[in-house]
This record gives C-alpha cells, sequence and structure tokens, in this order.
C-alpha cells in the first residue's frame, strides 16, 4: 500500500530540481500518493521469468561510420541562450559542497 | 466549398486549375480569423509563410510540374514539432519563446512535398494531458460542444481539422493522443507503429512510446500523410527500416475475409452505453462488409494503465531534465547557485501536471523503488505485448472502442486519476508499439462524435488502413459537420 511522505516528496523534488512551494508540498504528496495506490495493482501481478521490455520494436545498436559532419552553425545554436556571452552560455557559479 | 474538401479532392481541383493553392490557404487562414478566437486551436499562425508557400506551390502548377498529391495543400501541426524559424512551445511556458534552429523530420518530409504551413496548434503541456486543459496558455474548445474539451495532447490538431481549419494536421502519440482527440472530435486519427515515422525534432516526452501521426477528414488523406511522412530515418536511430508501401494502393479491395478480433476487455462496466452501442453497430457494419469477427482475449489490459504511469512519467522525468534555464527556454532569475536556478527556472515554467509526472517519474526511477515500479511495469509491458501477439495469431485486426466516453466538459476531469482513465484503450496499444487508428463511429443523441478503434499488427498499417476506409466508405458519419460561426 503506498503511502508516500513528505520527507520523500521533498527528496524527489531536489532530485528533480524542482523547487516546490509549501503549500504545493502537500498537494503533491496526495495527489502522488493516489496514483501510486492506483499503480499497485501492479505489484500483484506475479511477473517471474518475465523479461522486461524497453523497447517495443526489436532492435539492437544502429550505428554510422564515425565520420564527421557538419553540425549545425553555432549563431543558431545560441539563439536561444538565456544568456550568452560570446561562444558560451553563461550560467550562475557552481558551488562546491 | 475548399476548406469542406478532403485533400485528394483538393489536389484534383488544383491539378485541373479550377482552384489554386493561394486561394485555399486563403479560405483556411479566412476561417482561422473568423473561428479561432473561439476555438483556440492555434498558437501561432504563419500567414506570411503559408502565401508565400502556396504562391510557390501554384507557380508549379502552371508549370505542369507539381510536387505529389500534397502539393499546396494546407495543413497545421502541435506545437510539439520543430519548425526551424517558427516558435515551438509545447504548450509549455518554458519554452514560450523558442525558435528551433531545424525542422522535424516529419516536417521536412510535408514541406519537400509541398504542403503549406499555416501555424502550430495548441496542445496540453510536453504532450501530458487528455484534454488539452492542461496547455499553459489556454484551452481548446471541442468544435461539436464549445463547451467540451476536444480531448489531448492533440487538442488543437484534433479540433482544426474538425472545425475544418486545416486540410490535415499532425499530432503525436505516446498514450492515446491522437486516437482519444480524433473520437472526442469526430475525425480519423492514426497512430503508426512505433518507429514507422522519425522522431527527429518531435520534442521528447516518452521516448519508447512517441510516435507522430495524422488527423484529416478521410481515411485516404490520412494514407496519403503516412506514406509521406513514414520511413527510416538516419537522424532517428529508433526509426525502423522497414520499406513504405503505397498505403492508398490497396485502400479499396474491401475486407471480405478479414479476420477481426473483438476484445471482451475493451467494454468494460461504466463505460457510456452510447459509445458501447455505437461502437458495437461499427463492428455489425465490418461483418455485412464480409469481415469475420471473433471474440480474443487481451487479458492484461487493465494493468495496461498502470504501467503507463509509470512508464511515460519515467521516461518524461528523463527527457525533461534538459530543460535547465542553461541553453533554451527561461530562466529563472536570483538563482543562488547552479542547482538553485535549475529549481526556480523548472518551477516557474512547469505546469502542475508536468511537474506531477515529473515527480511520479523521478520516485519509480530512484533508488530502493526502481525494480519494484519501472522495473515491474516493463515487465507488465511484456505481458501486454503478448496478449496482442497471441490474439493476433487467430485475427488480422482487433476493433474495439477508442474511448470509454465521449468528450466532457470543462474542468469534469479534474482530479488526475479521472483524467488518466481516458486513456484505458489507447495506452495498451503505444505500450506494444502497434499502430492504431480511430475513425468515427457515429455521434451520441446530444451530438458527440464516438469514435472507433482499430488495432493491427507491427508495420501492417495497410490493413488497418483498408479496414478503416470499408466502413467509412459504408458509411455518411463525415458528412456531417460542427455547426461553428457563420455556419450556424
Amino acid at each position: 500500500m503506498a503511502e508516500i511522505t513528505l520527507a520523500q516528496v521533498e527528496h524527489v523534488a531536489r532530485l528533480a530540481r524542482l523547487e516546490l512551494r509549501p503549500e504545493e508540498k502537500e498537494r503533491m504528496r496526495r495527489e502522488l500518493d493516489g496514483i501510486l495506490a492506483y499503480i499497485d495493482k501492479l505489484r500483484a501481478l506475479d511477473t517471474t521469468g518475465v523479461e522486461p521490455t524497453s523497447h517495443a520494436v526489436p532492435m539492437t545498436n544502429v550505428m554510422r561510420d564515425d565520420a564527421p559532419r557538419p553540425s549545425l552553425p553555432r549563431e543558431e545554436m545560441l539563439a536561444n541562450a538565456p544568456e550568452p556571452r560570446g561562444d558560451f552560455f553563461r550560467v550562475p557559479k557552481i558551488i562546491e559542497e | 466549398m475548399l476548406t469542406d474538401l478532403t485533400i485528394s479532392e483538393l489536389g484534383a481541383r488544383f491539378r485541373s486549375g479550377e482552384a489554386t493553392s493561394t486561394e485555399a490557404t486563403r479560405a483556411y487562414l479566412a476561417r482561422v480569423d473568423a473561428l479561432d478566437s473561439e476555438l483556440r486551436a492555434f498558437l501561432t499562425v504563419t500567414r506570411e509563410q503559408a502565401l508565400a508557400q502556396a504562391a510557390d506551390a501554384d507557380a508549379r502548377f502552371r508549370a505542369g510540374q507539381p510536387l505529389g498529391p500534397l502539393d499546396g495543400v494546407p495543413v497545421a501541426l502541435k506545437d510539439v514539432l520543430c519548425t526551424r524559424g517558427v516558435r515551438t512551445t509545447c504548450g509549455s511556458k518554458i519554452l514560450e519563446h523558442f525558435v528551433p534552429p531545424y525542422d522535424a523530420t516529419a516536417v521536412t518530409r510535408l514541406l519537400d512535398a509541398g504542403a503549406v504551413l499555416l501555424g502550430k496548434l495548441n496542445m496540453d503541456e510536453f504532450a501530458m494531458g487528455s484534454s488539452t486543459e492542461h496547455s499553459a496558455f489556454f484551452p481548446t474548445r471541442n468544435p461539436w460542444d464549445l463547451d467540451r474539451v476536444p480531448g489531448g495532447s492533440s487538442g488543437g490538431a484534433a479540433a482544426a481539422v474538425a472545425a475544418r481549419l486545416a486540410a490535415a494536421t499532425l499530432g503525436t502519440d505516446t498514450g492515446g493522443s491522437i486516437r482519444q482527440p480524433a473520437a472526442f472530435c469526430g475525425t480519423v486519427g492514426f497512430k503508426p507503429t512505433y518507429g514507422r515515422v522519425s522522431r527527429y525534432g518531435l520534442i521528447a516526452f516518452a521516448s519508447s512510446l512517441d510516435q507522430i501521426g495524422p488527423f484529416t477528414r478521410s481515411v485516404e488523406d490520412a494514407a496519403l500523410v503516412l506514406g509521406t511522412i513514414a520511413g527510416v530515418d538516419p537522424m532517428d536511430s529508433t526509426s525502423v527500416d522497414v520499406p513504405v508501401p503505397d498505403y492508398r494502393a490497396d485502400l479499396a479491395r474491401g475486407i471480405e475475409g478479414l479476420r477481426i478480433g473483438i476484445p471482451a476487455e475493451y467494454f468494460i462496466d461504466g463505460m457510456d452505453p452510447e459509445v458501447e452501442t455505437g461502437v458495437r453497430a461499427a463492428i455489425a457494419t465490418l461483418e455485412r462488409l464480409g469481415a469475420r469477427t471473433e471474440p480474443v482475449s487481451l487479458p492484461h489490459t487493465e494493468y495496461g494503465l498502470a504501467a503507463y504511469y509509470l512508464i511515460a512519467p519515467a521516461e518524461a522525468s528523463s527527457n525533461l531534465a534538459r530543460y535547465d534555464g542553461v541553453k533554451y527556454g527561461l530562466r529563472s532569475p536570483g538563482g543562488k547557485d547552479l542547482i538553485d536556478m535549475y529549481s526556480r527556472t523548472r518551477a516557474a515554467g512547469f505546469g502542475d501536471e508536468v511537474k506531477r509526472r515529473v515527480m511520479l517519474g523521478t520516485y519509480a526511477l530512484s533508488a530502493g523503488y526502481y525494480d519494484a515500479y519501472y522495473g515491474q511495469a516493463q515487465r507488465v509491458r511484456t505481458l501486454l505485448a503478448r496478449d496482442f501477439a497471441q490474439a493476433f495469431e487467430r485475427v488480422d485486426v482487433i476493433a474495439a472502442p477508442t474511448t470509454p466516453g465521449v468528450a466532457f466538459k470543462f474542468g469534469e476531469r479534474a482530479e488526475p486519476l479521472q483524467m488518466y482513465l481516458n486513456d484505458i484503450f489507447a495506452v495498451p496499444v503505444n505500450l506494444a508499439g502497434l499502430p492504431g487508428v480511430s475513425v468515427p463511429a457515429g455521434f451520441t443523441a446530444g451530438g458527440l462524435p464516438i469514435g472507433l478503434q482499430l488495432i493491427g499488427r507491427a508495420f501492417d498499417e495497410a490493413t488497418l488502413l483498408r479496414t478503416a476506409h470499408a466502413y467509412e466508405q459504408a458509411t455518411e458519419w463525415r458528412a456531417r459537420k460542427p455547426a461553428l460561426g457563420a455556419d450556424r
């Protein structure tokens, strides 16, 4: 029986890089709990010996020759950047913990 | 009226010189101007570009050198498909001003065939939803009843075809997002086999489930559009190198002797009785046309939705990790460090449904939960695929309702789970990677469209199209049009 806690919601939000407001956290907890309770019916199924399917169509490595090709032009790739700086994307300082 | 014609009919007029692409494009744009402020199917209208493309098409027709059956035909695209130089939002604030530097392969193929792009269509944010109420911008209305949803997530694409704001549109289907709105809006909506159409330039939701497909007014038109966009693409390593047949070649062959399976698990307690009656009547029509029906069982159907709501959010949580305010899209100010910037940006840019699914997916993939949730869902996926494989040993096509109900009113399905239940008949098809189509199968007493779903073997789109065409030609549903604006 699913019973997701507020602490778990906060942990998952950190993993997902999602800032949740305090009132959002409880609502999220409640909604996820409801969905997980429905999904719990899956756990009742005996799947011993069943292979998982990650890809509906059986295909293996699709390769091409390792030969360089032209990429999209840099100016076009920077055109949507929130904070371009020269040839770079500028971001806030990355703090070491 | 030019806007009432199918692609086939329109093409014939262009070739005979009775009409031009510019006239058709102007006619469609006029309808958009008159009706879309109410319907709200479009997010972006590309008026000048469309008229320029139409002029080019007209020049080709005058020179006697049209590109093919789609040349000069006005179309529109769900805003999840990248269009070079044309804003592409995915129905999200996080991409509200994003302008892709490239065209999706499916888009390139349509444009290379001479299609005229009218604009980009509204959708549930990042294709997550079944009603288009989760668009970050505004909801789209169902042309058959403006107080009701068009379905989702390709609501704009379905509504635009139903309301004759485009001759055809492209949508995408991950868990029913073409077939369900097609059923709700009374159009043809086709989801190809997984890997049939390239996903390059399709902004990803769930990479093992997403497929692009057409909304059209006739099955023949769907065959035409599908044939244009299908085919292996070196830019998408999940696209499959299987030849693309001429989908129109066998269309009118008929279905004498075709074996059609009727799955007991798709007729459930609580479904709308008018939908059940309508679909059973459609199956009776298929029998009169010469098909042999027999009951089949897809015993794991009831687990499909649960498996989907683990697999799709899990894949989405990975695919949506890229929206971090660094290279494109929204960036929230004031972040004290990089991670803070990510967290604020995603909190501000994503809507509630997207956040819910990202959270659900992240949880299902996190340490300690991976095998019980995601791993189990993947094993159940195998069982669902086996159900279909076993059924297809005895039948060639499966016939069922597309949805358990008809288009509902805005706000009626506010609880997430209630909304998810719309897709119970749709998601097993995505999980198994099979092709599926919804065709108009009548109306309720209240005038709301009912959809018949046909499901086929992998890469057997031709048989599905032939079956759908036979049914369509034996009925008059497509003659009925929603009463809108001056049409009233």
